[in-house]
């Protein structure tokens, strides 16, 4: 077998394939996207993108007890819109393996936070493994299949955003499973539908299943002792084992593949061989406080930082200031003294968005934005952008300042969303506007794809994630459905400045709640588009 | 090679094909049978912003990513661009840079004193003149192949790894047209 240079997402995509996987589902998220882009492209799965992580999760969920490997992914803050169904997901179980792909960003390179998931697996008591590189990013997706069955469980994998965007060398598996034969739903009331009579029952074998997974985690290949120096023993997982190995390569250091539950016997055994303990974890001390929780003396966030990410410095500072200087020296660095301009990034020029937040600018209304590209509406030359906070928050948070401000308010609010970013989450706030007759006007940013993730369709693009042609969401009729009157409905052109401005004036003066779609495909594809025709 | 781990920091701005370039040579690390890692970020930060590659290679590399100080060579598609991670650079680095200025974004003047803030502070700093590079190869659109032959021609990797790298990774049909202009790269170098 040939080697490959893979990213992480390539790797859990081809490591889901030899797995057998049979079904993918997910929403586009930086950095998790290319994981789903790379299944569609092996022969035998299906693949979708569906409108949001929650829909994604449970379709997985569908397939999974009925008896198919399913595959969902997201990034980090798509777990918090699946988290209803991961909760009870971990009740109810599995038939065929159900992991959960789900990438943190630290650093918030492409996020508006930057929440550590870990805790996800142990709030929703389910398993979780941390890959170092792609080749493990691979191996653990298959493993990831095998505990699920083994234990009954959805399995989530955590990547990084340098797990997911690094590409490192991995060698395939010589032969991928084959078995990927139509399944059949079989009735399992007791188990699969979650009233409380049935649910109590599941709680206990969630517990059961927990204590299970805590002794055998002592016995999984993936956490594993390298002995070293035994002055320093460092705990560590994820990215941060690359930088602890860079920066410090003499200390003794327990790798950890699965990071919930954890191998305590491992852990108090490791303890016990070094003189001191430091725990090497980016974002939450999720490792360091268990591991206290044992009643062992360990070391971390008093040293290495609790936000952004870590690097092989930031590791081997802390360390050296203590005393620990076999590893890595200071490198003498190269300083730039000229002023520089910062080059921040920036809506593409010819962007379709342009126009819209140039005119909103300039009629100076209260703006609530959303998660997409248009987020840049915020920076200058526009700064026409006032709040930003989770996916399809412009629509409702619009309804609160409104609400708040009361009928003698002298600005209208505008809620701007992207045609991706409506679908996923903008219908139950537009039908939340209309039943409790608020009066906001709303714009769907339409470019005709997830442009910020890099190009997926959506249910506006008329195209499913293997291209193959589907329905569109009529605005008209959907906005006429909910209750909003057919005369507060447009749709515009996004290249045209004119048009745009009447109708953004027109409709705030009629005081009711309105819908207007900007219409104008992303430059990008159209680039694309044009280049391969 | 001497060292354990040798490390390419490639820097520009988004669009300049960074993200190709960075893959071709990983794999031609790859290919000439070392571990070889590269770490690059993608989404929000792309539009139009600075864009990185980190690329290391060696028996075993560790971090995808490169400390301070620690790049062998800064490899940087833009003049700004190069200054902004010279810190990356130390005083046995290789900074290798195009003359091609990029304003950013609201910027009314591009900032002076770019070149002799370089020649001051880098030990061995090559400028890549475009104009001249573009005369040498037949086909502008494979000037960033042709980029990849000068850094060729300052690390030390067999040119069949090269061969097969670009061929993994330029659209079929048009190898022997990039293949050209790397050995064009070369000559330039």
């Amino acid at each position: 077998m040939d080697k490959l240079l893979l990213s992480g997402n390539e790797a859990i995509a081809l490591g889901a394939f030899e797995a057998g996987v049979r079904v993918g589902t997910g929403y586009p998220g930086t950095p998790s996207t290319e994981i789903l882009e790379n299944l569609t492209k092996y022969p035998g799965v299906y693949t979708e993108w569906s409108v949001n992580e929650k829909v994604a999760l449970e379709v997985a969920l569908g397939a999974a007890i009925t008896g198919a490997r399913s595959l969902v992914t997201m990034k980090h803050v798509g777990l918090n819109v699946a988290a209803d169904p991961l909760f009870t997901a971990s009740y109810i179980g599995v038939k065929a393996g159900l992991v959960i792909a789900c990438a943190d960003d630290p650093n918030m390179h492409s996020s508006q936070n930057e929440q550590d998931n870990r805790n996800y697996a142990c709030a929703a008591k389910v398993p979780m493994l941390e890959p170092s590189d792609s080749q493990e990013a691979k191996d653990f997706t298959a493993l990831a299949f095998e505990l699920s069955e083994r234990y009954d469980t959805p399995v989530i994998l955590r990547s990084t955003t340098r797990i997911s965007h690094s590409k490192t060398v991995v060698l395939p598996a010589p032969e991928p499973r084959r078995d990927r034969e139509p399944a059949r739903f079989e009735r399992n009331i007791k188990k699969y539908v979650m009233i409380p009579a049935y649910a109590r029952s599941r709680h206990v074998e969630v517990e059961k299943r927990m204590r299970r997974l805590e002794e055998d985690a002592n016995n999984l290949e993936i956490n594993r002792v390298e002995m070293g120096d035994e002055s320093i023993g460092i705990i560590t997982s994820g990215i941060s084992y690359n930088y602890v190995k860079e920066a410090y390569p003499e200390a003794s250091i327990l790798k950890l593949g699965m990071v919930f539950p954890l191998p305590e016997r491992i852990i108090e055994d490791f303890c016990s061989r070094v003189e001191r303990v430091f725990v090497v974890e980016e974002l939450d001390p999720f490792i360091e406080l268990r591991v206290k929780a044992m009643g062992i003396e360990v070391e971390g966030k008093c040293h290495f930082p609790v936000t952004g990410e870590l690097s092989p410095d930031l590791v081997r500072r802390p360390l050296q200031a203590l005393g620990f200087t076999a590893g890595k020296t200071e490198l003498q660095t190269l300083q730039n003294e000229v002023q520089l301009p910062p080059r921040p990034p920036s809506l593409c020029p010819g962007c379709p968005h342009r126009t819209v937040f140039k005119t909103l600018h300039k009629l100076g209304l209260t703006v609530t934005g959303d998660i997409g590209c248009y987020t840049l509406g915020a920076l200058p030359p526009f700064t026409s952008m006032d709040t930003c906070v989770d996916m399809g928050a412009s629509i409702t948070i619009a309804q609160g300042i409104e609400i708040a401000e009361g009928k003698d308010r002298e600005k209208h609010t505008v809620a701007v969303l992207g045609d991706s970013t409506f679908s996923h989450m903008g219908l139950p706030g537009l039908l939340n506007a209309a039943y409790n007759k608020r009066n906001s006007l709303i714009i769907v940013l339409d470019n005709g794809t997830t442009a910020m993730t890099g190009m997926q369709p959506n249910p506006l693009s008329g195209e499913r994630i293997n291209g193959e042609e589907t329905v569109i969401l009529d605005y008209k009729k959907l906005g006429e459905a909910v209750g909003i009157q057919s005369g507060n409905i447009a749709v515009v052109d996004a290249y045209k400045p004119g048009e745009i401005e009447e109708a953004i004036t027109r409709l705030v003066e009629t005081k009711a709640l309105s819908l207007l779609v900007v219409q104008g495909l992303c430059v990008i594809l159209r680039r694309r588009r044009g280049r391969r025709s | 090679m001497a060292k354990a781990v040798y490390s390419i920091l490639m820097v520009g701005v988004g669009g300049q094909g960074i993200i190709l370039a960075s893959d071709i040579l990983t794999l031609a690390a790859m290919h000439s049978g070392y571990d070889a890692k590269k770490s690059e970020i993608h989404g929000m930060s792309q539009r139009g912003g600075s864009v990185f590659s980190h690329i290391r290679y060696g028996a075993k590399v560790y971090s995808p990513t490169i400390s301070e100080g620690e790049a062998d060579i800064l490899f940087s598609l833009e003049e700004m661009e190069t200054l902004r991670w010279l810190n990356y650079a130390g005083s046995g680095s290789i900074v290798i840079t195009l003359r091609t200025q990029i304003k950013p974004a609201m910027v009314e003047e591009y900032p002076e004193g770019i070149e002799e803030e370089l020649r001051k502070k880098c030990g061995a700093l090559k400028y890549l003149e475009p104009e001249q590079l573009k005369k040498d190869i037949e086909n502008v659109k494979f000037f960033n192949v042709a980029l990849l032959g000068v850094l060729a021609e300052y690390v030390n990797l067999p040119e069949d790894s090269w061969k097969r790298a670009i061929e993994e990774r330029v659209p079929r049909g048009s190898f022997e047209d990039n293949f050209k202009a790397f050995q064009a790269g070369r000559k330039y170098a």
